[in-house]
């Protein structure tokens, strides 16, 4: 490590203080933090409810709880974890905090906007969170019609109104991303000697600014129809319910991107950090990134291969679903040639990367499966896809949150982290996270179907494994909040590039102070290049 | 287990195996290399490779050749699940919240349960009296959505004598995981003994040709062509012309399958037979539950000649060439002619 030189000036942690001054803060890493507190209770509250379904599903009778509470459960669970958890969890936290030092840039191109972002956010996630109080939503995330329209008696309308006002907070953040990556790069800094963290959150602004408006729009259709009884949805009033089902999975697929394209971008740092190596290929990793993110709009239909769209339609969607699957396998290539001849370090967020390449590997061949669309139709709407998407939401996009957390921890707090118990929960994530969701595929492939409360006694070997890698989980996730929470008053002192990386976030003091840069940087190499920053880096 | 079962499996294991082989490929080097490579100094600086375009090249072609592989075997399995042979014997299926009522068109109704024969192919035609269910036998390797206002279908060939689950598949409120049932699979006597035990109201037609006297259809639709309303003989499995309508832009035609039938008996302004007067028809919604729709359709499709003899509707001819038979007697105010023979 570089030894720290001593930093007297005050920094933005310290700069103002007071209840107000966080408040009212324009600062966008005060802003990250701001979104790390919020999605941090929010991905609580969305674990609480998992630990419960969980434990229900421990026996095969809905015993623990009623048949209607499980249904509350996983609805409530899918809802606060993909709209108010994974969608904001890395570009608003991450993302705010490290974007703009990444790009030399002193704030986001519209730091109110950013502000009022969180409090969108947030807004919806109360008008939620009164839905949940009030008795809950029981019609799963998917929000199928005619089940949430006409015949559900839960509290549709006002979970709905609050992911609908929360979607205006990842609108706004993308725009500002946009802007700022567009307008605010430093001197010298050009498209292809931008890290590929900046490569990934742009693409997943670009799917949040495109397609969070027709879930938007797709909501409010849902509380028209509920309300005014208008025949959208529901045939009994003259409505398609599949109209539905092409509304929402035109935005829900692409918001799969929105939670793993980030994940990716992490990694990508992660990775060159972590085997001081270049990422090999890094135009292709780049352009993959928008590869995704554009073929990534006309998948939607893959969702549907049994929904009774035509069959000539569902081959158009199998085919796309493939095309979609080569980027991310160069990525996955990619990364694992990096390592080739590197230097690699075991530090706790290389030990997650490391993680996430494989469980994303997993998640996304059993992708596979589930485009190719024979197989799909046994397997849809079982475990199996349950598995699936957790193996790339959670193996995935989570391990990389965590990873990229432990990664910037040293510039959020200006302090290192314990790494002897950073990796022992590493290494509980990993296990406790395969130990649930494996035994899944198992009990997909044996035909049981997902959101059952009961279900028959033979599956209940499989289940009591996945709740015991839950518990595992459980304890995998809490060790991480306890440490640091500790390390955030206690452990030794940052110096500001403990992992001696190539980003210009590394030239900030750690933590940053308030203007993050004193002089504007001007940047005259590439991505990665330690060859160029060796001297500076102490390398060679 | 079904005819689709084998060829199932085979091809989820070949995934399986290849992909499995990839996963643990990079599995295993990303191991091997994050302990070859471990950093031996502080300072270290490996060689600053940047990429290599032939190896690029190779993990995008690859993969590419082995997905256009999978979407290929994908897709034949799926068309074979999709497109019912025309010879299969015809199950009715109807569900609600939170059951699966089925229906042989022999009459036969069962609840959470169905029975058929091995060896035959079974074609399902199914609707939705409420929200989206999912009809889903897993050990047969098929699953179809169930949707209100449509009917979808979907066949197997049960191959071995058992008893499997059904499951709805299709989150559909409360006591969604308590939509399940049982597919009895017997030997095909067997099955015929099952049916001759419980047949006690008739079959699915003859039930369907009381509802055609109950809701007074056979007021308009006389079978002598000479009706206010288009004659029903020979209408199943026809091509009509429609001039009109509320869900058609001008003149088009339509094949008579179960959905334009049940379209019709809900909305009949939706597509007006070419040279018939619009709005005459009252609409039946909210009066009959789809279970009578199916019986009014098995018996309007009785009223037609077995497939391939399609009659222009609306011409209010005669059958030609269909034999008479005694089965099924048409609406005695309005019968000139005995109909057609039917036969599941």
């Amino acid at each position: 490590m570089i030894a720290a030189p001593e930093i007297t000036e005050r920094n933005y942690l310290t700069g103002k203080e007071g209840v107000l001054s966080w408040l009212l803060t324009t600062d966008h890493k005060r802003i990250g933090l701001l979104y790390v507190a919020s999605i941090t209770a929010f991905f609580f509250i969305g674990g609480l409810f998992a630990l419960l379904m969980r434990l229900e599903l421990l026996t095969p009778p809905s015993d623990l709880v009623s048949p209607e509470t499980y249904n509350k459960l996983f609805s409530m669970h899918g809802i606060i974890m993909v709209w108010f958890f994974l969608i904001p969890s890395i570009p608003a936290t991450l993302g705010n905090f490290v974007v703009p030092m990444m790009i030399g840039a002193r704030d986001l191109a519209f730091p109110k906007l950013n502000l009022a972002s969180w409090y969108l956010f947030n807004l919806g996630g109360i008008v939620t969170l009164y839905a949940i109080l009030r008795g809950g939503v029981d019609t799963g995330w998917t929000f199928y019609t005619p089940l949430s329209t006409t015949y559900s008696t839960t509290y549709v309308i006002a979970a709905a109104a609050g992911i609908f006002i929360s979607g205006f907070s990842s609108i706004l953040t993308g725009l500002n991303f946009i802007a700022t990556i567009h307008g605010m790069r430093c001197p010298g800094l050009t498209w292809f000697r931008l890290p590929l963290f900046i490569w990934g959150m742009y693409a997943s602004s670009l799917i949040f600014v495109i397609a969070t408006p027709v879930l938007a729009i797709t909501l409010l259709m849902v509380a028209v129809e509920r309300i005014f009884q208008v025949g959208i949805f529901d045939p009994a009033l003259g409505g398609d319910p599949l109209l539905f089902q092409h509304m929402f999975w035109f935005y829900s697929h692409p918001a799969v991107y929105i939670m793993v394209l980030p994940a990716m971008a992490v990694v990508s740092e992660l990775v060159s950090t972590f085997s001081r190596r270049p990422v090999f290929g890094y135009k292709a990793v780049a352009f993959s990134s928008l590869g995704i993110a554009l073929v990534g709009f006309l998948v939607w239909g893959h969702h549907m291969f049994v929904s009774g769209q035509s069959i000539y339609s569902a081959l158009a969607f199998s085919l796309l679903s493939y095309l979609v699957a080569i980027p991310s396998a160069i990525k996955v290539f990619n990364w694992t040639a990096t390592f080739y001849k590197g230097s690699i370090s075991w530090d706790t967020p290389m030990l997650y990367a490391i993680g996430f390449i494989g469980l994303f590997t997993i998640g996304g061949i059993t992708g596979l499966f589930l485009a190719a669309l024979g197989l799909d139709v046994h397997v849809t709407d079982t475990y199996f896809v349950v598995a699936h998407f957790h193996y790339i939401m959670v193996g995935g996009a989570v391990m990389a949150y965590l990873g990229g957390i432990h990664y910037w921890w040293p510039k959020i707090s200006g302090r290192m982290y314990p790494e002897g118990l950073a990796k022992l929960a590493a290494l509980t994530v990993f296990l406790g996270f395969n130990l649930t969701f494996f035994p899944q595929f198992i009990l997909g492939y044996l035909g049981m179907p997902r959101r059952y409360a009961a279900y028959p006694p033979e599956f209940q070997v499989l289940h009591v494994l996945s709740t015991a890698g839950a518990s595992i989980l459980g304890v995998g996730y809490v060790l991480p909040l306890c440490y640091l929470i500790w390390a955030w008053r206690y452990a030794p002192k940052a110096p500001p590039n403990p992992w001696r990386a190539t980003g210009l976030e590394w030239k900030t003091p750690s933590p940053p102070s308030v203007h993050n840069f004193d002089e504007t940087p001007v940047v005259n190499y590439g991505a990665y290049d330690y060859e160029a920053l060796k001297g500076e880096l102490g390398l060679g | 287990m079904s005819n689709f079962t084998a060829s199932y499996n085979l091809f989820f294991w070949i995934m399986a195996a290849v992909c499995g082989f990839v996963a643990a490929g990079i599995a295993f080097f990303l191991i091997l290399f994050a302990a070859r490579y471990h950093r031996r100094r502080e300072s270290e600086l490996p060689p600053q490779i940047q990429g290599n375009a032939i190896a690029e090249s190779l993990w995008i072609g690859i993969p590419f050749v082995l997905f256009m592989g999978m979407f290929a075997y994908g897709a034949k399995l799926y068309f074979d699940m999709r497109l019912p042979p025309a010879d299969a014997m015809e199950i009715y299926v109807v569900g609600k919240q939170w059951m699966w009522k089925t229906q042989h068109p022999e009459g036969e109704r069962e609840i959470n349960e169905l029975h058929i024969p091995v060896g035959r192919r079974v074609k399902l035609t199914m609707t939705s009296e409420d929200v989206i269910h999912s009809f889903f036998i897993p050990d047969f390797r098929v699953k179809q959505d169930v949707l209100p206002n449509r009917y979808t279908t979907l066949w197997f060939q049960a191959t071995k004598p058992g008893k499997y689950h059904l499951f709805c598949a299709e989150y559909c409120g409360a006591k969604h995981s308590g939509m399940i049932g049982w597919i009895y699979a017997m030997e095909p006597h067997e099955y015929q003994a099952w049916l001759e035990q419980g047949a006690a109201e008739g079959g699915m037609a003859s039930t369907g040709e009381k509802l055609f006297h109950q809701f007074q259809c056979a007021n308009c639709h006389h079978f002598d062509g000479r009706g206010p309303c288009p004659d029903l003989q020979g209408l199943y499995g026809s091509t009509v012309q429609i001039g009109g309508g509320t869900s058609v832009s001008g003149p088009t035609t339509v094949v008579a399958d179960e959905s334009y039938i049940r379209e019709k008996i809900l909305n009949p302004r939706a597509k007006v037979v070419q040279g018939w007067k619009e709005g005459y028809m009252p609409s039946f919604q909210g009066q009959i539950d789809e279970e009578q729709i199916l019986d009014l359709i098995a018996y309007i499709r009785a009223l037609s000649p077995a497939p391939g003899g399609a009659i222009a509707s609306g011409s209010g001819g005669a059958l030609q060439g269909a034999a008479p038979q005694p089965t099924i007697i048409g609406p005695e105010a309005t019968s000139i002619h005995n109909t057609a023979p039917y036969r599941p």
